[in-house]
């Protein structure tokens, strides 16, 4: 199974992004299956269902921080969408916490910024940027040729990795985040996530990188909700 | 990358039915209007233009350089992008000061003498608007049309576009006139999509559209370039006309008795005088 790890600010079209390369790629005869990470509310999962009839879902975090929540529930949605018959899985962050990174040793991560959001953005998010294999910038079309160019410096200033500019309202750039999709090879054996989180409170921030809820301890939930403690 | 020529392949229309005209060339130095009514598709081929579509779009239509597929690497990069397209949602949202913000733009364009680029960009802006942009204020600061005027000064003088697309410039109330005769100083491509009767006349070609689909391209005739000349001592009534209120005075048809004398005879002049 290909898996696109899509984390990002509040708003900064990570859906929207998502939405036009879905069609793109069932257009090229991809299974896709789609999963939301939030926090209290979210409707992605119908949309990407009622709009692409793809088997799609959603997991509210609640309590736990979201980015641990992925952790936790993302070796279950794997299996889900291989059981589901996808060959390639869309999770979409809550991307709250700008310093955490739900990325995974394999999968290709992408980080959704809105070039709407101030030139310094990529100076101030630490991992969430760093980590990523490619960043995505929206909202190309509602700023200067002049302010595209110092946001993509800044990006690259703080972290040498691709940058692709989008209007993803009109799908100007899409193909090229769409061909980046088709390269990555599917992940195989043990998920593993890609950087350690910086505050150390639980097996997750403390370094235990394994994705799913069997391989950590404290309080656990499951893709299907069971929240519960496990205790080592 | 030396642009030397810009090509639209027709595709279809908004019914589905082929494009009346096939295509459409665009030799560098060329100035086009695209033109007609409302929501025939104007701003549509102005963003497939700009997205080099590739029979990706909802027009079907393709875009070639020089003849050929454009080089991956020319998308890759803002920067190295021959394309600059102004849309009507166009904006600065950087608050940094006017001089320090175009210079961080130079710097980055590594231009060898980013100080003398500024000075052009503002000059060249200042030009177009009624009052000067003060180059220590915020950009986020400058009115409508001091913003519109320095967004095309950017795109033309630091950022150097070889092909620059601008979608409905006259609303931005700067000097129409002047901008064109300022840009044509600049060997590039310049496409207007415009309403506007004196840009359409001033450029070397129309491009009529309609109900989606490009319906033909019309070279400006001699006649028609007389007749730009000829209107613009209406244009220039109606712009003193505009001053004057701007500028809170009362108006009345006798004050403005030159302007309109020079009207009444520039239109009654015999042909070919
Ligand atoms: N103009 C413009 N608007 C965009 C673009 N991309 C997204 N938007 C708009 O931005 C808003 C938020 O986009 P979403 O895709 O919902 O953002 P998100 O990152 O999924 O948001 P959450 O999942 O709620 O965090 C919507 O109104 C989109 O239509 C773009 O490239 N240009
Ligand atoms: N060839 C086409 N095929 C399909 N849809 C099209 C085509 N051309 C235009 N459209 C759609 O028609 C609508 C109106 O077009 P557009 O916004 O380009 O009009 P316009 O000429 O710029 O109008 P205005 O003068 O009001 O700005 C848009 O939604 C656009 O996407
Ligand atoms: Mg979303
Ligand atoms: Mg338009």
């Amino acid at each position: 199974m290909k898996i696109v790890i899509c984390a990002g600010p509040p708003t900064s079209g990570k859906t929207t992004v998502l939405k036009q390369a879905a069609r793109r790629l069932l257009a090229a005869g991809h299974r896709l299956a789609y999963l939301k990470i939030d926090v209290q509310f979210a409707d992605e999962d119908e949309v990407f269902h009622d709009t692409f009839g793809i088997p799609a879902r959603k997991i509210y975090s609640g309590d736990l921080c979201p980015d641990h929540c992925s952790v936790l529930v993302l070796g279950d949605a794997v299996k889900w969408a291989g059981a589901e018959g996808a060959d390639l899985l869309f999770v979409e962050t809550a991307g709250l916490c700008l310093r955490c990174a739900p990325y995974i040793e394999g999968a290709l991560g992408i980080v959704v910024l809105e070039a709407t959001s101030g030139m310094n953005l990529p100076h101030k998010i630490g991992a969430m940027l760093s980590l990523a294999d490619l960043a995505v910038v929206t909202k190309i079309d509602l700023v200067s040729q002049a302010e595209k160019e110092v946001f993509r410096a800044n990006i690259l200033d703080a972290a040498p990795i691709d940058v692709i500019e989008a209007d993803a309202l009109h799908g100007i750039g899409i193909d090229r985040v769409v061909a980046r999709m088709q390269r990555t090879a599917p992940v195989e054996g043990r998920l593993m996530l890609r950087g350690s989180p910086p505050v150390a409170t639980c097996t997750i921030c403390a370094g235990k990188r394994d994705i799913g809820w069997e391989h950590h301890f404290g309080v656990l939930r499951t893709l299907d909700n069971d929240l519960f403690y496990r205790g080592q | 990358m030396d642009i030397e020529r810009i090509t639209v392949i027709g595709g279809r229309g908004r019914s589905g039915d082929r494009e009346p005209l096939e295509g459409l060339d665009l030799e560098m130095g060329a100035v086009i209007s695209i033109v007609g009514p409302t929501g025939s598709g104007k701003t549509a081929l102005i963003n497939d233009i700009g997205l080099f579509a590739n029979r990706n779009t909802p027009s079907l239509r393709q875009i070639l350089i020089n003849g050929s597929t454009p080089p991956e690497d020319c998308l890759d990069d803002p920067s190295r992008n021959p394309i600059a397209l102004i849309t009507q949602h166009t904006t600065f949202l950087s608050d940094l000061p006017v001089h320090r913000f175009l210079s961080l733009h130079a710097r980055i364009r590594k231009h060898p003498r980013p100080a003398d680029v500024v000075e052009e960009t503002i000059d060249f802006a200042n030009q177009l608007t009624g009052e000067p942009v003060v180059v220590d204020v915020a950009m986020t600061e400058l009115s409508g049309g001091q913003t519109r005027a320095l967004l095309i000064a950017d795109a033309v003088v630091i950022g150097n576009a070889p092909i620059i697309l601008l979608d409905e410039i006259e609303n931005a109330g700067i000097d129409r006139t002047r901008a064109l005769e300022l840009l044509r100083r600049y060997r590039k491509i310049f496409v207007f999509v415009t309403h506007d009767p004196r840009i359409a006349l001033l450029s070397d070609s129309r491009l009529i559209m309609h109900t989606g689909a490009m319906q033909a391209q019309l070279l400006t005739s001699p006649e028609e370039r007389g007749m730009a000349e000829r209107i613009r001592a209406v244009d220039d009534l109606l712009l003193e006309l505009r001053e004057r209120i701007r500028a809170g005075d009362r108006v009345a048809f006798e004050a403005l008795g030159e302007a309109i004398a020079r009207a009444r005879s520039a239109l009654s002049k015999e042909e070919g005088s």
